[in-house]
């Protein structure tokens, strides 16, 4: 279990109405939309379960799209993310599913769709209490939480390439917390997800995106003025 | 172990008077241990949670809100208005209900609030301190450990059964939220360490059971009126603990049967809205309320 400190418990600071379906929400898109490599054109969204049933009344749905346009959980413009995002140019849409799914309760697939053409879908869950994991990844299952800052590097399946990138980290003395490897299918396209103490130098992020096989790079900084706000 | 850590009621007990300290300056202490972080940006964090506190109690008593699902909205104003001429209660508690009610629209309208301890029991601990506040005179300082105070309770609470409406119901939920501001009360108003206890564990006593039944499932009825409930007996529990008519089950025990009682609530009952209120034949035939115009419906 994590150990709850006291802002665990008076905080946080978010828009309401509620932590799961508000801001859980908001943290899985604030990631999906951090993945972007290029300027983000549109967004589809599938709701599942109880996010299907009540989206509208908990503004799951502003919550989402304010998190693709990379809003903290606390900022007032979530409640007008719909035109900020019409007057960004990024098109959008909320499909329900209520399907028998086996899903968690407060799940929701996120497909990006990028300037360039590329598209990539993410998927997660809101856990509870402003919680959340992103489950999948374009189909390939993995887990991240969202507890650290993390560099997510999507790679080719080939050999030697786990310690090129942890090369890059050590040699900017930059601390491995917990390191993750998931992959399509061997051979194929694999996602590592480097999760740190502190922020990745452009220097660093640079050098990675260097590395033999390595398809593309981003940091996710949840904890550095990112989705939650103040640190 | 580390010298500040306390994981039940009577840990905590025996750290304060080991040391000579209040709820708040333990908990305090804990999370300087915890987090390795200096004192004042910690005080800094919680005086800026009060600012919000303050600042969403304040916008609660401004008419313009718009609210989400439409079934609440306008309450705590009318409510501020009515105790103004010929309120039953006097007072404090009729305040801090009025104030608990307005920040649960606020909530509802996906305006700024801070989870205490969470989105839908949030109303509680500002109702309580911006009214003692009020009454009382009271500045900052007394208001930020009071927080403390109840972050220690709530800790407690979270640690040995849960503060979540979808795993142990409303008794959790408000039940915590209650308890937090009872103690914190019972703190500001001179109490000592075991009178703020006794003051928590009566409160979750006092609505122990109480299920989660969300009307459509949304934050807004029966929340709203649970905060205001959850406000008045905090108030009462805090009060008859300072004349210490203590409590006879201790906190520890109280929050165990309020683990065990959550977990024989059936997951009907338990914010899904699959039964109590929510499956009301009014609710079933359509919601109760009129909608607000929020333009989203087709």
């Amino acid at each position: 279990m994590r150990e709850l400190g006291v802002f665990d418990i008076i905080g946080p600071v978010m828009i309401g109405p509620s932590s799961s379906h508000t801001a859980g929400a908001l943290k899985i898109a604030y990631v999906a939309g951090r993945l972007a490599d290029d300027e983000i054109s549109r967004v589809d969204f599938t709701l599942y379960n109880s996010f299907a049933r009540t989206y509208r009344g908990h503004g799951t749905d502003r919550a989402l799209l304010g998190g693709i346009l990379g809003f903290a959980m606390d900022d007032e413009r979530i409640r007008d993310s719909f035109e900020i995002a019409k007057q960004r140019g990024i098109g959008y849409s909320f499909t329900p599913d209520e399907s028998e799914n086996g899903y968690h309760p407060n799940t929701v697939g996120i497909t990006v769709t990028q300037k360039n053409g590329a598209k990539y879908t993410v998927m997660g869950e809101s856990v509870g209490g402003g919680e959340m994991e992103i489950v999948s990844i374009d189909g390939a299952q993995l887990s991240y939480a969202g507890k650290y800052n993390a560099v997510f590097v999507k790679q080719s399946d080939v050999p030697g390439i786990i310690s090129g990138i942890t090369d890059v980290f050590a040699r900017h003395n930059i601390n491995i917390a917990f390191m993750s490897v998931y992959r399509e299918g061997r051979g194929e396209k694999a996602y590592s997800i480097v999760e740190i103490d502190g922020k990745p130098t452009d220097g660093l992020m640079t050098e990675l995106q260097n590395v033999h096989g390595i398809i593309s790079v981003r940091f996710i900084g949840l904890y550095d003025g990112g989705a939650n706000g103040q640190v | 172990m580390d010298k500040f850590d306390f994981a039940t009621g009577a840990a905590l007990i025996g750290v304060c008077e080991e040391n000579g300290i209040t709820v708040s300056e333990a908990m305090i202490r804990r999370e300087i241990e915890r987090s390795q972080r200096p004192r004042e940006e910690i005080v800094a964090q919680m005086a800026e949670n009060l600012r919000v506190m303050n600042e969403c109690v304040q916008r609660s008593q401004q008419p313009g809100l718009k609210i989400m699902g439409g079934f609440i909205g306008g309450e705590s104003q009318k409510l501020s208005q009515h105790i103004r001429t010929h309120g039953a209660m006097g007072g404090m508690i009729s305040r801090a209900a009025a104030y608990a009610m307005g920040v649960i629209e606020v909530n509802a309208s996906m305006g700024r609030i801070v989870a205490a301890p969470t989105a839908g029991s949030s109303g509680v601990i500002p109702g309580v301190l911006i009214a003692a506040k009020e009454e009382y005179d009271l500045d900052d300082g007394a208001l930020i450990d009071a927080l403390f105070n109840a972050g220690a309770i709530g800790y407690l609470i979270a640690r040995n059964a849960t503060v979540s409406g979808a795993e142990g119901g409303c008794q959790a939920e408000v039940g915590a939220a209650s308890a937090m501001a009872a103690s914190a009360l019972c703190q500001i108003m001179g109490g000592s360490v075991n009178d703020c206890l006794s003051a928590a564990g009566d409160a979750i006593s006092n609505i122990l059971g109480l299920v989660c039944d969300p009307i459509c499932g949304l934050v807004e009825a029966p929340c709203q009126k649970r905060n205001a409930m959850g406000v008045a007996n905090a108030v009462i529990s805090a009060e008859i603990a300072l004349a210490t008519c203590r409590t006879l089950i201790p906190f520890d025990e109280v929050v165990h049967a309020m683990r065990s009682v959550g977990k024989s609530i059936p997951y009907q009952l338990r914010e899904t809205a699959l039964g109590g209120l929510a499956k009301c034949p009014s609710v079933k035939h359509g919601p109760p309320a009129q909608c607000s115009d929020c333009d989203e419906c087709e």
